[in-house]
C-alpha cells in the first residue's frame, strides 16, 4: 500500500485552507485567465460595433439555415454516438464478448483521426474514381452516391465522436458497484428495475459528461463540415470571412456560435443531478458479473465489425489507396519535409507555453481554493466552450487593426493555440497536482529547504508525470489543429494540416494522403505513450 | 521558566471567524516529552503548526533553545527552525528511496552517509534502505518519517498523532518503540493526540487542551489524580459526578460523608474514579440498583443507578459473574473525592 492518507485535499473543511496565495501567484494566474478570454471579449467588441446590423445579420434567412444547421447536426451526431458509445461500452464492459479487450482498443483508435482525416477519406472512398467506386459498378451505379452535405457530416462525426462516450461510460462502468445491485436484488428487485433504479442513477454522470463532449466537439468542429459542405456555424464563418470585405456577418456568426455553445453547456449543467453517489464498500470494487450474450454475440461482433471498418479501416484504406493511385500515376507525393518541421515546431512550442501556463493556474485552483482561484480557473477553462474559429477570427481581426506587425507571426499563432488547448494542459497538471500533498512540500520546508529548492527536489519531480501528459496531450491537438492553423499561421507555414485540408479543396486527393498517413501514424503513437503513462501511474497508486 | 528547550507566550490565532488558538502558554524542559491532548477541533494542530513555522500566529511569541523565532517584529521561516516533524500522514517523499529521505535534511558540511547509517541502525531499518516508502509498513514508515526528522539533529521535535494510522495492534508496540528512541536521543519532542490513554501512558507531561486554551499542563499522574476542572475530568478517563455540600475537608452527597482532597464550604460537584468507587454486594444500605455489566477481559465496568435517578460506574478486576443485572447493592468510595465548587 501506498503512503496513507496523502492527498492534497484530505481536509478540505480545515480552515487553514482557506488562506490567501501569494499576491504574485494571484496576479499572474489571474493575469492567464484574463489572457484566454480576450478573444471572447474582443469578439463582443467587434460584434457590438455592427450596432443595429447585428439583429439585421443574426434575423438573416442564411443565418436561420446556418443555426437549424449546426443545431440539427449537434442533435443527431450527440444521438447516435451517445447510442453506439454506451452499446459499445457495455459490451466490452459487462458481457461476455468474444476478445472485448480488443474490441475495446479497436473502437477507441477512431479517436486518434482528426475529423478532416476522417471527411477525406470519405470523400477519398466515394469519389467518382475512389476506392468503393468499382465496388458501386458491380451494382450498376456508374458513380457513388454522393455523401456532402448533412449524411456525411453526420457519419463522419459520429465515427470520429462515439469513443468520447464510449471511454467515460467505459469508466463509469467499471467504478460502479455491483454490491448495490446485488443489494437489490436481495430485496426482491426484478432485473429491469434494477437498471432503472440502480444502473442508470449511477451511469448517468458519465454518458452525460460524453455526450456533452461530442456535442461541444460537432459544434466546433470545422474540418468535416467544410470538406463535406454542409454549411454549419463553423463552415459558415470562414467562408464569409475568405469571400467578403465585411467583418461583421462573421462576427456575428461567431458570438451566436458561442452562445450555443454556452447554452448546451447550461442545459448540461441543469439536468446533471446533484446527488453524490458512492460505492457501498471501501476498497477496490469486486468485478461484477458478466451478462453472457449466447447467440447475441454475432450481431454484436457485426457492429463492432462494422464500426471498425468504416472508423478505422476505410481512411486507412483510403490513405493507402490513394497513395498507390499517386504512386503509379507519377504524381509527385511528397511536398518536402518544411510541413512536417512546422507541425512538430507549433506543437512544442504550444505545449511547452500552454504547460507552463497551466501550471500557476493549477497552483491557485488546488492549494488556495476560493473565489479568486474558482474564477481564474473557470476563465482558464474557457477554452474548452470558445470554438477555434472564433478564437482564430477574433484574433486576425484584432491584429489587423490594432498590431499589424503581429498579424500571422508565428507568436499570435502560438498564443491561439495556448487559449485553445490550455484546459487539456489544466486538466493533466491539476490531477497531478492534487495527488502532491502540500504536508510533503512543508516536510521538505521543515527539512531546512527553502521554498525553491523544495519546489525543485520535491514538487516538480512528483509533477513530472502529469506535466508530461499535459505536453503530450497539447502537442497532438496541436499538430491535428485545423482552422487555427489555417487563418493565424504565417504566410509559407505549411503543417501536415493545411496541406492535407488544400489537397483535398483542390480534389488532389493522393497529395493528401502522404501526410495524412504521417499525422496519423504521429497521432497513433502519442496516444499509446500517453494510455501506456496513465496505465503506469494506475499501477503506481 | 528560562531553560526551556520549546516557550510560548500568548499564541492566538484565527481563521477567519473560527478561533483556533488563544492565549497558549507552553513551557517545556529539555529533554521532556510533552503531550498536548484535545479533542479534535480543539486548536492543538494549529499549535503545533505554529511552533513548526507552517502557521503564522496572529499575536503571541515563540522560542526555541532561548532564541526567539516569531513575536511581533520576528519572523523566523521554517527551515531555519531546526525543528523536526513527523506528520500524521508520515509525508514521506515518494519518489525517494529511504535512505535519501532520511538524508534529505542533512545539511552538506555534515558527513551525509554516516548521519542516514546511524539513523537506520537507531530505527532498525537497515535492510531497507533502498526501498521506497510504498513498498513498507506502516510502522516501518512511521520509522522512517521519525528517523527523517531526527537525522538534522534538530532542537526539538514535534509529532502529529504520530500512532492514528496505525491499526490497533500495532500502535501499542510502536508507541513503545518511538518513546525509546526519542529516550534513547535525548531530543524535546512534543506531540499532539485526542487519545488520552496515549498521552498518560507516554509522556512525562500532558497539555490539555480546549477551545483553543491549554487548560491544564503537569504530569500525567496529576492530570488524572486533580484535574483542573469537571471538563478535564470528564475528559481524562472515566469520572462520577454527584452533586453535594462541602464543609472544609466533608463532603455530603447522596453517598453520605466522603473526605475531599481540597478545603471548600458551599455546594460542589464531587468526582471519583470508576476504580475508586466499591461495590459491597451484602452492605447495611443497599441502595444503588446495578443496571448494566460490560466485560472487558482484564477488568468490567458495572453501572449503577442511586435512588435519585443518578448513574455512577464501578470498576472492578477480574470476577465477572458476581452481579446480576437488578440486583441492589451498597457502595462506597475508597479514596478522597476531588470538588469542584459549582
Amino acid at each position: 500500500m501506498a503512503t496513507p492518507g496523502l492527498s492534497a485535499d484530505a481536509t478540505p473543511e480545515h480552515p487553514e485552507l482557506r488562506r490567501r496565495a501569494p499576491i504574485g501567484l494571484r496576479l499572474f494566474a489571474g493575469a492567464i485567465g484574463l489572457a484566454v478570454l480576450l478573444p471572447l471579449v474582443y469578439l463582443l467588441i467587434r460584434a457590438g460595433e455592427t450596432g443595429h446590423r447585428f439583429w439585421d445579420i443574426a434575423g438573416r434567412d442564411e443565418t436561420l439555415h446556418v443555426l437549424w444547421n449546426s443545431a440539427v447536426l449537434t442533435l443527431l451526431v450527440t444521438a447516435s454516438s451517445t447510442v453506439i458509445g454506451v452499446v459499445l461500452a457495455w459490451l466490452t464492459v459487462r458481457t461476455d464478448l468474444p476478445g472485448r479487450t480488443t474490441w475495446a482498443v479497436i473502437t477507441c483508435l477512431p479517436l486518434v483521426l482528426p475529423s478532416y482525416v476522417g471527411a477525406f477519406a470519405l470523400i477519398g472512398a466515394f469519389s467518382s474514381n475512389g476506392l468503393l467506386a468499382p465496388l458501386f459498378a458491380l451494382f450498376g451505379l456508374d458513380r457513388p452516391p454522393r455523401l456532402y452535405g448533412l449524411p456525411g457530416a453526420w457519419l463522419t462525426l459520429t465515427l470520429f465522436s462515439y469513443p468520447y462516450v464510449m471511454l467515460t461510460v467505459r469508466s463509469g462502468l467499471r467504478s460502479l458497484d455491483p454490491a448495490l445491485a446485488d443489494a437489490a436484488r436481495s430485496l426482491g428487485h426484478p432485473p429491469w428495475r434494477i437498471a432503472r433504479d440502480i444502473t442508470w442513477p449511477h451511469l448517468k454522470p458519465s454518458v452525460q459528461a460524453g455526450s456533452l463532449l461530442v456535442a461541444l466537439y460537432t459544434l466546433s468542429d470545422f474540418g468535416a463540415v467544410s470538406m463535406l459542405q454542409f454549411n454549419s456555424f463553423t463552415r459558415a464563418i470562414f467562408v464569409y470571412y475568405r469571400t467578403s470585405f465585411d467583418r461583421s456577418a462573421p462576427a456575428v456568426l461567431a458570438l451566436m456560435l458561442v452562445a450555443l455553445t454556452l447554452l448546451i453547456l447550461w442545459i448540461e449543467s441543469r439536468t446533471r443531478g446533484s446527488a453524490k453517489l458512492y460505492r457501498a464498500g471501501v476498497g477496490a470494487p469486486r468485478p461484477a458479473s458478466r451478462v453472457p450474450l449466447r447467440l447475441w454475440r454475432f450481431p454484436a461482433l457485426l457492429a463492432c465489425t462494422v464500426i471498425t471498418l468504416l472508423g478505422l479501416v476505410l481512411p486507412l484504406a483510403v490513405i493507402a489507396f490513394w497513395l498507390l493511385q499517386g504512386w503509379t500515376a507519377g504524381e509527385p507525393l511528397w511536398r518536402g519535409w518544411s510541413m512536417v518541421v512546422h507541425s512538430v515546431q507549433a506543437g512544442l512550442w504550444a505545449a511547452g507555453i500552454t504547460v507552463a501556463a497551466a501550471l500557476p493556474v493549477a497552483w491557485l485552483a488546488v492549494r488556495f481554493p476560493g473565489r479568486t482561484a474558482r474564477l481564474t480557473e473557470k476563465a482558464a477553462y474557457a477554452g474548452h466552450a470558445l470554438p477555434s474559429i472564433m478564437i482564430a477570427l477574433s484574433l486576425v481581426f484584432w491584429a489587423a487593426r490594432y498590431a499589424p506587425a503581429l498579424y500571422q507571426s508565428f507568436a499570435l499563432l502560438i498564443f491561439a493555440y495556448a487559449c485553445r488547448f490550455l484546459p487539456e494542459a489544466l486538466g493533466s497538471v491539476r490531477a497531478a497536482l492534487g495527488t502532491v500533498s502540500p504536508r510533503l512540500e512543508e516536510a521538505g520546508r521543515n527539512l531546512g529547504r527553502g521554498p525553491w529548492s523544495v519546489l525543485a527536489s520535491i514538487t516538480l519531480p512528483l509533477l513530472r508525470p502529469g506535466l508530461l501528459t499535459g505536453f503530450a496531450l497539447v502537442f497532438l491537438t496541436t499538430m491535428k489543429e485545423l482552422p487555427l492553423t489555417l487563418l493565424l499561421a504565417p504566410t509559407g507555414f505549411d503543417t501536415l494540416a493545411t496541406r492535407i485540408w488544400s489537397a483535398t479543396e483542390d480534389a488532389l486527393y493522393a497529395q493528401a494522403a502522404a501526410p495524412a498517413l504521417v499525422l496519423v501514424a504521429v497521432s497513433g503513437i502519442f496516444v499509446g505513450v500517453i494510455l501506456n503513462q496513465e496505465e503506469q501511474d494506475d499501477v503506481y497508486e | 521558566m528560562s531553560g526551556s528547550a520549546i516557550q510560548a507566550r500568548c499564541l492566538c490565532k484565527r481563521f477567519g471567524s473560527v478561533r483556533a488558538a488563544c492565549g497558549v502558554h507552553l513551557d517545556v524542559a529539555p529533554s521532556t516529552f510533552l503531550a498536548l491532548l484535545g479533542a479534535s477541533g480543539c486548536g492543538k494542530t494549529t499549535v503545533l503548526r505554529m511552533l513548526a513555522g507552517f502557521v503564522r500566529p496572529d499575536g503571541g511569541s515563540i522560542s526555541i533553545g532561548g532564541q526567539t523565532v516569531v513575536d511581533d517584529t520576528t519572523w523566523t521561516p521554517p527551515e531555519k527552525r531546526r525543528i523536526g516533524m513527523v506528520f500524521q500522514e508520515y509525508a514521506l517523499f515518494p519518489h525517494m528511496s529511504v535512505a535519501d529521505n532520511i538524508g534529505y535534511g542533512i545539511r552538506p558540511d555534515q558527513d551525509r552517509a554516516r548521519r542516514v547509517a546511524e539513523m537506520l541502525d537507531l530505527v532498525g531499518l537497515q535492510t531497507q534502505r533502498d526501498r521506497h516508502p510504498h513498498e513498507l509498513s506502516g510502522g516501518q514508515q512511521q520509522r522512517v518519517a521519525l528517523a527523517r526528522a531526527l537525522a538534522p539533529e534538530p532542537a526539538a521535535i514535534l509529532l502529529d498523532e504520530p500512532f492514528s494510522n496505525l491499526d490497533a495492534a500495532l500502535r501499542v508496540r510502536v508507541r513503545s518503540d518511538v518513546r525509546d528512541i526519542l529516550r534513547h536521543t535525548g531530543v524535546t519532542a512534543i506531540f499532539v493526540t485526542h487519545d488520552q490513554e496515549e498521552a498518560l501512558s507516554l509522556a512525562d507531561q500532558v497539555a490539555v487542551m480546549m477551545n483553543g486554551r491549554i487548560v491544564q499542563t503537569g504530569p500525567p499522574h496529576e492530570v488524572y489524580r486533580a484535574p483542573a476542572d469537571r471538563a478535564v475530568a470528564a475528559f481524562i478517563g472515566d469520572a462520577n459526578f454527584l452533586a453535594g455540600t462541602a464543609e472544609g475537608r466533608k463532603v455530603h452527597c447522596e453517598l453520605g460523608e466522603l473526605i475531599a482532597e481540597q478545603d471548600h464550604h458551599g455546594p460542589v460537584e464531587v468526582m471519583f474514579r470508576p476504580e475508586d468507587l466499591l461495590i459491597i454486594p451484602f452492605g447495611e444500605h443497599r441502595t444503588a440498583t446495578v443496571t448494566a455489566l460490560q466485560f472487558f477481559g482484564h477488568d468490567q465496568l458495572i453501572h449503577l443507578r442511586l435512588p435519585s435517578g443518578a448513574t455512577l460506574r464501578s470498576r472492578l478486576l477480574g470476577a465477572p459473574g458476581a452481579y446480576q443485572r437488578g440486583q441492589q447493592v451498597s457502595v462506597r468510595v475508597n479514596n478522597p473525592a476531588v470538588i469542584f465548587p459549582s
